[in-house]
């Protein structure tokens, strides 16, 4: 009994330990990043307003266009990242399922093919083929954010104990018990890295939607390019950058509140 | 001559059983099952009567289709052909699922699943059978206290915060949930260490005393097999039955060279798992109540010239075995029982060894169902018990030499006594 108090210590000590780690790590995560991207923005807003901006500068710059072009960007973002969702998890589901298996390494060889494409390249094959506008933009996103939520969801599923699996058979759920009960929620934290993998590829590939009229902070880039002011172009790389910090800080805090407990 | 022993030993078992039989029994008949591009079957025609409230043990090498056999019963693998019934019900005439709800499945480790709560992995097969909250709740407080953990402290609590043999706990209650009348059980301990392994061995016992259920239990454990089984199935190659019998029984009378070699005869250890506990000389130690008087306890321990005091429960359960000296303040504190080590009553004496050796006392408590207090053995009281064994066995022998007739009566007998006879010298 002796040899058995050490380990039980041991145990707690690690689990301490790995709590406060763990604990460090999301009050850093919870307050650091939102804190940058404050700062970042206060930044940008001081230098806004106390800037010598000439007339297209200030008509460029207009707080009404940026609001807009910050909504128009982050609807961009959440749209595809939900279609995204809406078509990968069901079907990273039906390819960990026995039948469909056998089809999951073309399935993915497809999407990986979607994002090893130039993502400008993209986003003007399909326009030219659909039309430009904001509804191409997110077949476009969408294609190129598919891959890692569905690799994510497969692997997540894969990774799945399946000893658990068969538990959950034995005492008598149903293959789709199982699949909602167990295995989702099981590699609902693999699934969520994945899904914040795909916002953070959406954030930044938005910007590209401007090309087609899709909208988002590449306008303001792009304007800044075509008129030669430079102060306008940063303008809209640092508006993007602050964006793509935030989206994936919330992408962390969804991750870490959908976490299933006890995992 | 072999028989007697071995209904001497069975009736011993059953003796004890305080409960009445709520399993049911299961039958194999001609059960094979062949997977597609293997020329040989995993299991060839195996038929099998489990009797109603017994333990049978499927013991054999890996590979050779133990738990094929097992897990055919709750039809996790279909058989290709054969019938099995549970309580003439075949298994194939309703639904897997509906199936498996009636019959509890615990494996090894637990396998608790890690996101739910112990409470939560209990009520799964309940919750299932549509049972309401209270009932449920009720359960789960009932389940915890037959597997020894205290329900307020664990039920909230996720498997990864329990250690392993409290997680296997919670596995056995979970297979208990629904009240099966047939439980399967496949290596359940095999993933403890030993001193907790006998422990939950000891519970299983004590469980199935009150319960009575059918159980079914994969192991590659001989001694686990002879300890906890009421029947041993030994299987050889493609599930083949080398031998189905009572422990002592296979002991003493091995089918086949498979059996001896697998069983290790020529073991005199394998004797101490012959023998329980309650055959040996228990005797009373001074006990104390959680909340009495120090002084008045102690004092009554010194009148009876006991050094040492066993404080139980309200429930009579021993808490903590504490040597007179460690009495501190005005009334006696309960012990933490899961670090107290005890024996239930139909431990084997191998187990009984164990214990001591690890106890400061030299010595082990001694508990019987619901884990109530019984007395004590020491070492002088299995090596009395051991010796009595030796010395019957050596009459018998003399007597045989001298009136030696039938030579493959004295083959049989002979066995097991020549290991406890090498074991004197």
């Amino acid at each position: 009994m002796s040899d058995l108090i050490p380990a039980a210590i041991k145990d707690r000590l690690a689990g301490d330990s790995e709590k406060t780690r763990a604990m460090g790590e999301s009050i850093l995560l919870a307050l650091g990043v939102p804190l940058m991207v404050v700062l970042g923005f206060g930044a940008y807003a001081i230098w806004h307003e106390t800037a010598d901006l000439d007339s297209v500068e200030a008509s460029a710059l207009g707080w009404a266009e940026v609001w807009q072009a910050i909504g128009e960007h982050v609807q961009l973002t959440v749209v595809s990242a939900a279609v995204v969702v809406v078509i990968a998890v069901p079907l990273g589901i039906l390819l960990t399922r026995p039948g469909f298996k056998r089809a999951a390494p073309a399935v993915v060889g497809f999407a990986n093919a979607g994002q090893a494409a130039p993502s400008i390249g993209l986003i003007v094959l399909l326009a030219m083929w659909l039309g430009p506008g904001f509804k191409t933009t997110i077949v476009a996103l969408t294609v190129y954010g598919l891959l890692p939520v569905l690799r994510n969801t497969i692997t997540g599923l894969q990774g799945v104990n399946p000893t658990l699996v068969e538990a959950g058979r034995g005492v008598g759920l149903s293959n789709f018990d199982v699949l909602r009960r167990i295995e989702l929620p099981l590699a609902l934290p693999v699934i969520m890295a994945g899904v914040r993998t795909a916002l953070v590829l959406l954030v930044g590939t938005a910007a590209l939607a401007t090309f087609i009229n899709g909208g988002g902070l590449g306008g303001i880039i792009t304007a800044g390019i075509s008129l030669y002011r430079y102060s306008v172009m940063v303008s809209g790389a640092v508006l993007v950058a602050l964006l793509a910090l935030l989206v994936e800080w919330l992408g962390r805090v969804l991750e870490l509140l959908t976490r299933p407990k006890g995992i | 001559m072999t028989t007697t022993e071995s209904t001497d030993s069975s009736s011993s078992r059953t003796s004890g059983s305080g409960g009445e039989i709520s399993g049911a029994e299961i039958r194999l008949e001609g059960v094979t099952k062949r997977y597609p591009g293997q020329k040989t079957a995993a299991v060839d025609g195996l038929s099998l009567t489990i009797p109603a409230g017994e333990i049978v043990m499927f013991v054999g090498p890996s590979g050779f289709g133990k738990t094929t056999s097992l897990k055919m019963i709750n039809r996790l693998i279909e058989p290709s052909s054969g019938k099995i019934t549970i309580g003439d019900q075949d298994v194939r005439k309703q639904s897997a699922d509906e199936l498996r709800r009636h019959v509890g499945y615990v494996i090894q480790g637990g396998s608790l699943f890690p996101h739910m709560t112990v409470a939560k992995n209990i009520a799964i097969v309940p919750k299932l059978l549509g049972w309401d909250a209270k009932r449920i709740d009720k359960r789960v407080e009932e389940l915890l206290d037959l597997v020894n953990l205290d329900p307020g402290k664990y039920r909230d609590r996720y498997p990864r915060e329990l250690s392993g043999g409290q997680q296997q706990r919670v596995g056995v209650a979970r297979g208990l949930a629904a009240d099966p009348p047939v439980i399967l059980m496949d290596e359940p301990f095999g993933a403890v260490d030993p001193i907790t392994r006998q422990r939950l061995q000891d519970e299983l016992l004590s469980i199935q005393r009150s319960l009575g259920k059918t159980i079914v239990c994969v192991t590659h454990d001989i001694d686990e097999a002879i300890k906890l089984g009421d029947r041993i199935l030994i299987l050889q190659e493609g599930a083949q039955v080398a031998q189905y019998d009572a422990p002592a029984t296979l002991l003493a009378d091995p089918a086949n060279d498979f059996v001896s070699d697998f069983v290790g005869s020529g073991s005199s250890l394998k004797q101490l798992t012959l023998s329980r506990v309650s055959e040996i000389d228990i005797h009373p130690a001074t006990t104390g109540r959680v909340g009495e008087p120090a002084r008045e306890a102690i004092e009554r321990a010194r009148s009876a010239g006991d050094d040492s005091l066993v404080i139980l429960d309200s429930r009579d359960r021993p808490t903590a075995w504490v040597w007179l000296r460690q009495v501190q303040g005005e009334t006696l504190h309960e012990g933490d029982r899961e670090t107290l080590t005890t024996l239930d009553e139909r431990a084997t004496l191998n187990d009984a060894l164990d214990t001591m050796l690890t106890s400061s006392h030299s010595a082990a408590i001694v508990t019987g169902d619901n884990d109530r207090y019984v007395g004590i053995v020491d070492f002088g009281a299995v090596v009395d018990h051991m010796r009595a064994i030796q010395n019957e066995a050596q009459d018998r022998e003399s007597s045989k030499v001298t009136a030696e007739s039938d030579p493959e009566d004295h083959h049989d007998e002979n066995a097991p006594m020549d290991d406890s006879g090498s074991a004197d010298e």
